[in-house]
């Protein structure tokens, strides 16, 4: 980036034009977040209502109360199992897009694209049309004469539904991750005598993996924190760190404990963020 | 280099991924022409009667419209807020420029739920909920994040030799950019105005927390529709939505090359 010539006047307009975003971020961003952080550790009564004292109970509470403690275990694990299987799913297409070339390659990054200008509603809905008790899976399974199955309000539908909202970011993550694999590497490796297998495993695999590690901490970090998805597809019945801090800010009013919900989301964000930092130094 | 040919094993295997991501999309089409009363897939019968029933329910034709109305206003407001502060951090570079600028596009990565509770939080106390001001406040600190990245990169990657040599010929600075960066930005500020929009118009969780009885929004509509009923009226939606945001990309396309912009500026 090359500077113009400022002038003396420079710095006075400088912060005459970022006034108004600046004011924007003041009052929706700084203050709420803030905000946020003080509601933490803020004493609220039953009725919902907050009182003026400050208090580590919202914190303690949740380590008291087991139901805080599964809530917190099952949203890590349930996260790492869709991010797994979002990486399982995405790396064929990864590569194969990889190694295609002109138009065909242009026509399947846009439907990989595609996805993500979908809302994440319309998409949710379609698991449903797919996965309910009068869906697409169970049709199939009833002209097959096998018996129904419970696809929907239950975790599996949650990490399926999940997943494949998620696909788009990690196949992204992917791509740039191979453009550091030189497809002569491959060749070098057949002529040395690997089998595909062998030169998939030895040298394919371990030199993506810079691309993996992002993906897989994109994903974990955007599955922890999404909600239409579980709320949709869980039907009320699976119980996620984003469907509480919802449920408790909206429907039971408890401001206090939706607030350290949402400090303890950014705990496991900074968290996953400086394990990602570590493994990528390795 | 040339295109290798995949193993068969690839291909059967990028072939199913491909149909697992795509599946929930394409399924909607067919849904949305079922004549059932409740979602079955296959359906057991065919009608336009969910698209006829769309047009009957005021709510969801009201939240379009607003829907319609907030992403225009966003739009404008979030060009007129990031233009100015693009040009002060991109070519006046005041001290603190790069932490200034990642400090206004921060917003972006914080998770919509927690800065939904936040903002829930604070409007609740300025009587915003349920407003229209409030909608459009919570909405301008998602879409300016991104408005301020895709023109700071096309800034950026303008030569800064035109702005000077008309500088030298004697046009004051405003002068400079209204007659020379701004045109030459043209592209840029279309895909940031489209981006706005289709971000602004998909907003979900935000709006979730923003809406009430008294305003509300599509995809929130959708949400609760979505959340309380199975029929295949938001099949319907979704496909009209479909159609409209690729109106919307081919528009920007066809008029100032979005895919370009978007290649450079992204």
């Amino acid at each position: 980036m090359s500077a113009g010539a400022p002038g003396a006047r420079g710095p006075m307009l400088a912060v005459a034009l970022l006034i108004p975003i600046f004011a924007v971020n003041a009052l929706v961003f700084f203050w709420p977040t803030f905000n946020l952080f003080k509601m933490s550790f803020i004493r609220g009564e039953a009725t919902g209502a907050l009182t003026d004292e400050t208090t580590l109970a919202n914190w303690t509470g949740l380590f008291r109360d087991s139901f805080y403690s599964e809530l917190l275990v099952s949203s890590v694990t349930i996260s790492l199992v869709i991010t797994a299987l979002t990486l399982v799913l995405s790396y064929p297409i990864a590569l194969y897009l990889h190694r295609a070339r002109g138009l065909r390659r242009t026509v399947l990054l846009v439907l990989v694209i595609s996805p993500l200008l979908t809302s994440a509603v319309v998409r949710t809905y379609g698991w449903i049309a797919i996965l309910s008790d009068g869906g697409l899976v169970n049709s199939l399974l009833k002209a097959l004469g096998l018996p129904a199955q419970r696809l929907i309000f239950n975790t599996q539908g949650v990490v399926l539904g999940l997943a494949e909202i998620l696909m788009p970011y990690m196949i992204l993550a992917l791509l740039a991750g191979f453009g550091r694999l030189d497809a002569r590497l491959e060749e070098a490796a057949a002529t040395l005598g690997a089998r595909p297998r062998q030169a998939f495993w030895r040298v394919v695999l371990p030199l993506s993996l810079p691309g993996v590690m992002l993906g897989c901490l994109l994903c974990f970090v955007l599955a922890v924190s999404s909600f239409i998805t579980p709320k949709l597809l869980g039907g009320g019945r699976v119980f996620l760190l984003a469907t509480e801090i919802y449920d408790q800010a909206i429907v039971t009013l408890n401001w206090p404990l939706a607030a350290t919900l949402s400090m303890v989301v950014l705990i496991v964000f900074g968290l996953a963020l400086a394990l990602y930092a570590r493994a990528a130094r390795l | 280099m040339d295109e290798r040919p995949a193993s068969p094993t690839l291909t059967i295997l990028a072939s199913l991924a491909f149909v697992f991501l795509l599946a929930p999309v394409v399924i909607v089409l067919p849904l949305s022409f079922s004549g059932d009363a409740f979602m079955a897939f296959p359906p057991q019968s065919w009608s336009a009667r969910w698209y006829a029933a769309i047009f009957s329910h005021a709510r969801l034709i009201e939240a379009f419209f607003v829907s319609l109305g907030l992403a225009a206003t966003v739009t404008a407001l979030s060009l007129m807020i990031a233009l100015p502060a693009t040009y002060a951090l991109v070519r006046l570079r005041p001290p603190g420029a790069e932490a200034m600028f990642s400090l206004f596009t921060a917003p972006l990565l914080l998770p919509t739920i927690v800065l939904g509770l936040a903002i829930l939080i604070v409007f609740a106390g300025l009587g915003l909920l349920g407003t229209w001001r409030g909608l459009l406040l919570a909405h301008l600190v998602v879409c300016t994040p991104y408005a301020l990245r895709v023109l700071a990169t096309s800034l950026a990657n303008l030569p800064a030799d035109v702005e000077q040599a008309a500088a030298t010929l004697g046009a004051r600075p405003a002068t400079v950019f209204r007659r020379v960066t701004l045109p030459l930005m043209l592209p840029g500020v279309a895909a940031t105005g489209a981006l706005c929009f289709l971000v602004s118009f998909d907003e979900t969780v935000l709006s979730l927390f923003m809406t009430g009885p008294r305003i509300s929004t599509l995809p929130v509509e959708m949400f609760h529709h979505v959340e309380s009923r199975a029929d295949p009226l938001v099949a319907a939606v979704s496909v009209l939505l479909v159609g409209f945001t690729l109106l919307v990309v081919v528009l920007v396309d066809r008029s100032l090359g979005l895919g370009k912009a978007f290649l450079k500026g992204g």
